[in-house]
């Protein structure tokens, strides 16, 4: 910003300002401080008590809320499957939705048709859709008849009922839901890069593949780290679809840390322990994040030094 | 068209066939019986029969239906205005004043894309109860809204900050002051940002499920997710009804979409570049 905006001539210039700033700012603030901010602070603070929620707090405890969690096999359980989301979204998810944005990344007749249709999904309510899809995976309804019709009836599962095979069923329907967001992050990353720099490329000699891996994809680096990122966090908050398709269950065969904080918190009136989950997801979620940006920095780095020797 | 042309068109096909089938089955299965869509789930119904469309647009099921609808318009309405206007102000702040602690004021702002919603929730809810908004709009209205701030104002503070500075001096000359120049010039001139970031406060506030789950007990409150929910329970051996008041639900959500995609596609490209 230039100095022209302030120009603290006087005392009463410069407490005009002040007075404006703060009339601009304190709502916003007070709103924030209000409901962001001091919730997290309290659950830090719940979660060294044993609390129901109503009667005083009282019952401080420590870290015994922290300690039964970590040394909870429901609890390990939960985190698996949250692990197992974010696994299976950079394995998959990810690589898909680039595939499918390189597809979009050229003009053809029904582009905008195609875009319209894949990004869908994501308006929806993740509620919502996973009663739509409760209701199309009902045993013998509308999936396994399609199935049956297609010759594919051996493949049918008991999509939600079956605990070994519940996790596979929400992540994809997770990505249904998803890949059109990340195919739209990495589509408006692509159309970024300049086509000369690729085509100088193939040019030069380079296969369609080798152009692909050695320059289109380390220039796309920061948009995909973005797409990733946000998957990650995403796959650790993991509630809604979760809670109105299987309530973390068969048998907690789809719990998540999000689904298992609900129950402690709400259902079974357990503030303590719930907010003690809370907190432990919180610090998932960041680590998740140091980790990452230390991480993916590194490689940029060394992405760098690579593309200037080759 | 080169094999490649037609190879990506049987992809692009097969892709779009896999996302559309469980909407276009939920649409063809609102509108058979029960007994049909038991005996043929997949097929098309035959007599088609729309009263279940009927009973939840205008018969049995319709006072429960528009008056979810309400309540998500209006809980939305509220949290939306409330996050865009305040960012606003905030960001104006941010983006045009020199003063000290500015940077990690705006800092502390940030910080709130640090925090899921999840984790807060359930201080929330005994901070909202003691509030005395259990039960009430604006108990989710106002968590809502707070959530979203972060993100708009990291959004708008660069929009506000490529005015030319000539312009609100003039402005200022003309006689405005700095409220008249947020109101009359800078508003005017962030349109577009200001669109994009009310679109994502739609998209985001519309579909909210875990807040207004534990805030509102009434069923006479009920969002459109939670009352899809509750319904599905509700009648869960009326799939048809179900599956006809579920495609009603997305159907406000989908027409949105249907007008607005560009500006909701801009609108989370900018949001997660930023964020």
């Amino acid at each position: 910003m230039s100095a022209t905006t302030v120009r603290p001539r006087a005392g009463r210039r410069l407490s005009a300002k002040w007075v404006t700033i703060i009339l601009f700012l304190l709502p916003g603030l007070a709103l924030y401080l209000l409901f962001v901010l001091f919730p997290v602070v309290q659950a830090a603070r719940y979660s060294l008590y044993n609390w129901n929620g109503l009667k005083p707090l009282t019952d401080f405890i420590g870290i015994d809320n922290y300690v039964t969690a970590l040394n909870s096999d429901i609890f390990q359980n939960a985190v698996s499957h949250n692990v197992f989301i974010i696994v299976l979204s950079l394995a998959l998810q990810i690589p898909f939705s680039l595939f499918l944005a390189i597809l979009l990344n050229r003009h053809f007749h029904g582009r905008a048709i195609f875009r319209l249709i894949f990004f869908l999904p994501y308006v929806l309510s993740e509620a919502i859709t996973g009663i739509i899809f409760s209701l199309f995976l009902q045993p013998s309804s509308m999936l396994d008849t399609t199935m049956q019709n297609l010759g594919l009836g051996g493949f049918i599962q008991d999509w939600l009922g079956d605990t070994g095979f519940v996790m596979i069923t929400l992540f994809v329907i997770i990505s249904w839901k998803y890949f059109g967001f990340h195919m739209i992050i990495l589509l408006a990353g692509l159309q970024g890069i300049p086509k000369e720099i690729e085509e100088a490329a193939l040019i030069d000699g380079a296969g369609r593949w080798q152009a692909f891996r050695h320059v289109t994809l380390p220039l796309l680096g920061p948009t995909l780290r973005v797409s990733v990122f946000l998957s990650m966090i995403g796959a650790l908050q993991l509630f809604d679809m979760v809670w109105v398709m299987t309530r973390g269950g068969p048998i907690g065969a789809s719990s998540t840390m999000a689904t298992l904080m609900f129950k402690n918190g709400f259902i079974e009136s357990d503030m303590g322990y719930g907010s003690a989950l809370a907190v432990l997801l919180f610090l998932f979620a960041l680590v998740l994040a140091i980790a990452y940006q230390r991480f993916v920095l590194r490689r940029d780095v060394e992405g760098a030094v690579t593309a200037f020797n080759g | 068209m080169g094999l490649f042309g037609i190879a990506r068109y049987v992809v692009l096909v097969f892709v779009a066939a896999v996302i559309l089938v469980p909407i276009v089955f939920a649409a063809i299965g609102g509108a058979k019986t029960n007994g049909q869509l038991l005996s043929d789930p997949v097929g098309l119904p035959s007599p088609w029969v729309f009263s279940n469309y009927t009973d939840v647009l205008f018969g049995a099921n319709a006072a429960v239906f528009w008056g979810e609808l309400l309540n998500s318009l209006i809980i939305a309405t509220v949290a939306v205005f409330l996050t865009v206007s305040l960012s606003a102000l905030a960001a104006f702040i941010f983006a045009r004043m020199v003063f000290k602690g500015r940077e990690a004021m705006y800092m502390l702002f940030t910080l709130g894309l640090l925090f899921p919603s999840a984790v807060a929730i359930l201080p929330l809810y005994i901070l909202v109860r003691d509030l005395g908004l259990e039960s009430n709009y604006l108990g989710v209205a106002l968590p809502q809204a707070a959530f979203g701030l972060p993100l708009t104002i990291i959004i708008l503070r660069p929009f506000f900050k490529s005015i030319p500075v000539e312009l609100e001096d003039a402005a200022k000359i003309d006689g405005c002051g700095t409220f008249g120049f947020f109101w009359r010039v800078l508003l005017p001139l962030a349109r577009p940002a200001l669109a994009t970031v009310s679109i994502l406060a739609i998209v985001g506030t519309w579909n909210a499920f875990m807040l207004p789950l534990i805030i509102l007990n009434g069923a006479d409150q009920w969002t459109l997710p939670l009352g899809v929910m509750n319904f599905s329970s509700e009648y869960s051996n009326d799939q048809a009804r179900t599956l006809a008041f579920t495609v009603m639900a997305i159907l406000p959500a989908v027409l949105f979409y249907i007008v607005a995609e560009r500006q909701i596609v801009s609108g989370l490209t900018a949001g997660s570049v930023k964020g």
